[in-house]
């Protein structure tokens, strides 16, 4: 018997594999398809204080082995989410979210935080400071180390929820950031969000994207998000959430080797939304084929 | 929705760049002329999202047009191959609002799913008026088709080469019971103007998922924004906004 159960700052999860914020809504959609209660947790579409609409269409554009979404947080509000589809996760999954807020503001991330922090089934607060597809916030607050610092500062203040921070790839230093971080009081790190790409119409001979660039995504960012985490493991003692291409359970183990504590599946759900129920699946039988009888035990392996 | 795996048995040019595809396999989940289906293609990371032009027992005939280098990939599969799609997608056309005499108006690729359509309204007896516009002699398909089904067919063509020189418009004459229409953004715009009698338009957006997890489709509409995947493609003419 092999043991896929995983401790991640004070939760246990069945198994580490999380749907990744954005790729499953609210849960709604997949809990039609297949009984959801099966993964380790899912993150919620980012979240916000005001309900957006996002960017103009059109948001998406393939790439080899990919996509670039410049979606632009679409949501309805964290007044909505919290009064209709918190409790329908609550009906639909039964355990702790990840709850994924995002803001343009370091007020609106302390409202957002405030809000998720009485809601008994968030397990995990996300703090997206990495959306590579808004304007005047987002990536605006990941991108250097003291401003990460003050927007994990701030949300501690105002929760006893574990706050996990979200990581944009698109710095010079992640490790820098992901220190800061730390320090700052994060519970622990998401990496990584997606990559900043483009796409160009060769018939209309102007960008894809409305939005002019979007988040690349999808198995071709898995080797980026390899080396960023496993450089960002050695650097802080927090547990990572690793991202950025997965799509199979070789690379959920391939994640936890490079230092991931839990992984997050986003784009392969687009494709296949079969692919997380899946992945739980054939983790016991590609752990076996690997001599791994508790998960939990490869996180940073290929450090040792 | 449905995913299952289609045996392809036919994949033939019916007309410039425009292919007809049928196969075999699942179409259980198929409820409604206007629904679609999102295809998995060797060595592209998206599916391709493809109207559907008719379905059942078993049957599933798609007509799409290359436009891309994933409908190039797919005018190349052969019979006997094995594809792996979503079926059921999106709310598709509903027939019970046609009334006596609907017109259905298609314009290029959006022709395909009034086929399906059309085939339904007529088993149900009503007097189905199809005008159809393409931008060309050499892009017509499907007259002689929707002729056999009963329908009073028109074609327009924008160069004039091939039945009435103009737009599907001006093959619009009388008072109609009901509108349903598939094809350009201008193309819906118009239909829109022209009409006074209520109908439904589907609209097409560039999709990510296709079954409404991503918000990659996502419209405004006078009652908010609806998701063209799962909400649509189909939306009431009352609640547009162009």
């Amino acid at each position: 018997m092999v043991n896929t159960t995983i401790h991640l700052a004070g939760l246990t999860l069945d198994n580490p594999i999380i749907p990744a914020s954005g790729t499953f809504g609210y849960g709604r959609e997949f809990a039609e398809l297949y009984d959801i209660r099966c993964l380790g947790s899912f993150s919620i579409k980012g979240t916000t204080k005001d309900p957006r609409f996002g960017n103009p269409t059109p948001r998406i554009a393939e790439c080899p082995n990919g996509m670039i979404n410049a979606v632009g947080l679409q949501n309805p509000g964290i007044e909505k989410v919290i009064s209709e589809e918190l409790p329908n996760i609550q009906k639909i999954f039964g355990k702790p979210v990840v709850a994924n807020i995002g803001g343009f503001s370091l007020e609106e991330y302390v409202y957002c935080a405030e809000k998720m922090d009485a809601c008994d089934n968030v397990g995990i607060l996300e703090v997206n400071i990495s959306c590579p597809n808004v304007h005047g916030g987002g990536m605006g607050f990941g991108t250097t180390a003291e401003s990460a610092a003050s927007v994990t500062e701030a949300v501690k203040k105002v929760t006893t929820k574990p706050v996990f921070v979200k990581l944009t790839p698109n710095v010079t230093d992640i490790v820098s950031i992901a220190k800061a971080v730390e320090a700052a009081g994060a519970d622990g790190i998401s990496m990584i969000n997606t990559l900043v790409g483009m796409r160009i119409d060769l018939k209309r001979k102007k960008p894809v994207i409305a939005n002019t660039t979007g988040g690349f995504s999808g198995p071709a960012i898995l080797p980026v998000a390899l080396a960023q985490v496993y450089r960002v493991y050695d650097a802080v003692q927090i547990p990572i959430i690793g991202m950025g291409g997965i799509s199979s359970a070789e690379d959920v183990i391939e994640m936890m080797l490079a230092g991931a504590a839990a992984v997050q599946i986003g784009a392969a759900n687009l494709v296949n939304p079969y692919i997380c129920r899946d992945i739980v699946a054939a983790l016991p039988e590609v752990m076996q084929k690997y001599g791994i009888t508790n998960l939990e035990e490869c996180t940073g392996g290929a450090h040792r | 929705m449905r995913q299952s795996i289609f045996s392809i048995e036919t994949n033939e040019n019916i007309a410039k760049d425009v292919y007809r595809m049928t196969l075999s396999g699942d179409t259980s989940d198929i409820t409604a002329p206007g629904q679609f289906v999102n295809i998995q293609l060797d060595g592209f990371y998206l599916r391709r999202p493809i109207s559907v032009c008719d379905w059942g027992d078993g049957k599933l005939t798609l007509i799409y047009k290359i436009l891309g280098r994933g409908t190039q990939a797919m005018s190349r599969y052969s019979a006997g191959a094995k594809l792996d799609i979503l079926t059921g997608l999106g709310n598709g056309f509903d027939v019970e609002k046609a009334g006596n005499n609907p017109v259905l108006a298609g314009g290029g690729v959006g022709v395909p799913p009034m086929y399906g359509l059309a085939k339904r309204l007529r088993a149900m007896g009503k007097n189905v008026t199809v005008v159809m516009g393409f931008a060309s002699k050499e892009d017509v398909f499907y007259e002689e088709e929707l002729a056999a089904l009963g329908c009073t067919v028109r074609v327009a063509t924008v160069d004039g080469s091939y039945g009435t020189k103009g737009f599907v418009t001006d093959l619009m004459d009388s008072a109609y019971s009901y509108s349903y229409a598939c094809g350009p953004i201008p193309m819906l715009k118009a239909v829109y103007d022209k009409l006074d009698c209520s109908g439904e338009y589907s609209f097409e957006e560039r999709m990510g998922c296709g079954f409404g997890a991503c918000m990659g489709c996502s419209c405004k509409t006078k009652y908010g924004s609806l998701r063209i995947c799962k909400d649509g493609p189909v939306l009431e003419k009352e609640i547009i906004v162009w």
